[in-house]
């Protein structure tokens, strides 16, 4: 049985943990509003980049001169992978389950004997990963310094993997992050970015491509694939964050009804040890009377 | 005269969206292209240089450093990560980006294209200097 001045203690330091998953979960509030408009705003730019990309591939039918961003380099050997991550704890789930589905497609490659290469961008995924794929990881970006999420860092990320794909050190590339449908939820994904895979490769859309390009087909494809990249990242990133703000909300929200419930169950166990020490003095002023 | 429509997206955001445009000049890499209504589905890229939106009753001007442009079903999108209002240029900032090319330029290993696209940015910064 704690005494009495423990359990005391107990409380408030209780409290004072609930005082600060109370603030950071309203902080995480206020920044998902903004985060949430970001990845909104972000949006025409990828969509319509998209597009853009989607006709111009569709006029391409030779795959043979085609660039090798579209169509991939002909072997499956190296696989990149790309894994989005917070730099900041305490957020929930957000972390555990982007490292989740890519360890999952890791064990994939691995088992079919392919060689692996991960390049993580936030310093959670890093430190998750590094212990069982620490040998594959060629790469460890962190954008801690940066106050926004801003095109330039994810251009940064792109232009690398371009680089590296340039210098032939892999085949596929495929990112992971966190895709925000809602508050309570976000769900991981995998989108590969090398070669492009089409979305709406099913829908039969007939698409227009009777367009005139200045200068060449081939040109404009050239150019516009590793600014695909970079934006496909930067969109990559745009989710991520307001899922990591989302994610960090709801677990804040929870710590904080925890810490709450403790609180009341440590103050009715704090009230009955004083009333059974008041009783229990009682008894022994009373019975010390008795005997006289 | 004839309208369209305007969209200039960056990154970021809709940078502006306009329905009352009647004419645009862009600088498209092959040189300065008139865009009216009506005109035929093109995609085209943009080289450094500024973007000329007239409207009946106003004329904006913007300069960008590139950028994708599609015309498509009397829509004119402009996808680019730099752009700027050429009101809100001052002349330290334009000194700056000058600056930083003037640099790019001295670097060994620079490509004939790269150069090309530099050599413009000077001039076109230049060339809003002097106005």
């Amino acid at each position: 049985m704690p005494s009495l001045d423990d359990l005391r203690k107990r409380i408030t330091s209780v409290k004072s943990t609930q005082k600060i998953t109370k603030a950071m979960k309203m902080v995480a509030a206020a920044k998902l509003r903004k985060a949430q408009e970001n990845a909104e705003k972000g949006r025409p730019y990828s969509e319509k980049m998209n597009n853009i990309i989607l006709n111009l591939s569709a006029g391409v039918s030779d795959t043979q001169s085609a660039p090798k961003l579209l169509v991939g380099t002909g072997k499956e050997d190296v696989h990149l992978c790309v894994v989005l991550t917070s730099d900041r704890g305490l957020c929930g789930g957000f972390n555990s389950n982007i490292i989740k589905k890519a360890k999952n497609y890791f064990e994939k490659i691995q088992k079919e004997g392919k060689s692996l290469k991960i390049i993580t961008v936030g310093s959670k995924g890093h430190d998750q990963l590094k212990r069982q794929y620490g040998k594959s990881i060629i790469e460890n970006i962190s954008f801690k310094e940066s106050k926004n999420i801003n095109y330039f860092d994810a251009a940064k990320v792109g232009n690398l993997i371009i680089e590296k794909f340039q210098n032939e050190e892999f085949d596929f590339c495929t990112i992971f992050f966190n895709k925000f449908k809602n508050v309570i939820s976000q769900i991981p994904q995998a989108q590969q970015i090398i070669p492009l895979e089409n979305e709406n490769k099913d829908k039969d859309e007939k698409l227009e491509s009777n367009y005139e390009f200045e200068p060449d087909e081939d040109e404009i494809l050239s150019n516009l694939l590793p600014k695909n990249i970079s934006t496909q990242i930067f969109k990559a990133m745009l989710e991520n964050s307001a899922s990591e703000q989302g994610s960090r909300m709801t677990a804040m929200d929870n710590a904080t009804r925890n810490a709450g419930d403790l609180v009341d169950k440590l103050t009715i166990q704090y009230n009955r040890s004083r009333q059974a020490a008041i009783t229990k003095e009682l008894i022994e002023i009373i019975s010390g009377a008795e005997s006289l | 005269m004839d309208q369209f429509n305007l969209e200039i997206i960056s990154p970021e955001k809709s940078f502006l969206t306009k329905s009352d445009t009647e004419e645009v000049v862009i600088p498209a890499i092959e040189g300065y292209m008139g865009i009216l209504k009506d005109h035929i589905p093109l995609i085209s890229f943009l080289k450094p240089g500024i973007i000329d939106v007239r409207s009946k009753d106003e004329t904006l001007n913007y300069y960008v450093d590139d950028g994708i442009v599609e015309f498509k079903d009397n829509t004119l999108s402009i996808l680019t990560s730099n752009i700027f209002d050429l009101k809100e240029m001052d002349k330290n900032k334009v000194d700056k980006i000058v600056k930083d090319a003037e640099e790019g330029l001295k670097k060994e290993n620079i490509k004939d294209h790269e150069r090309y696209i530099l050599d413009q940015k000077i001039e076109v910064l230049n060339s809003i200097k002097s106005n």
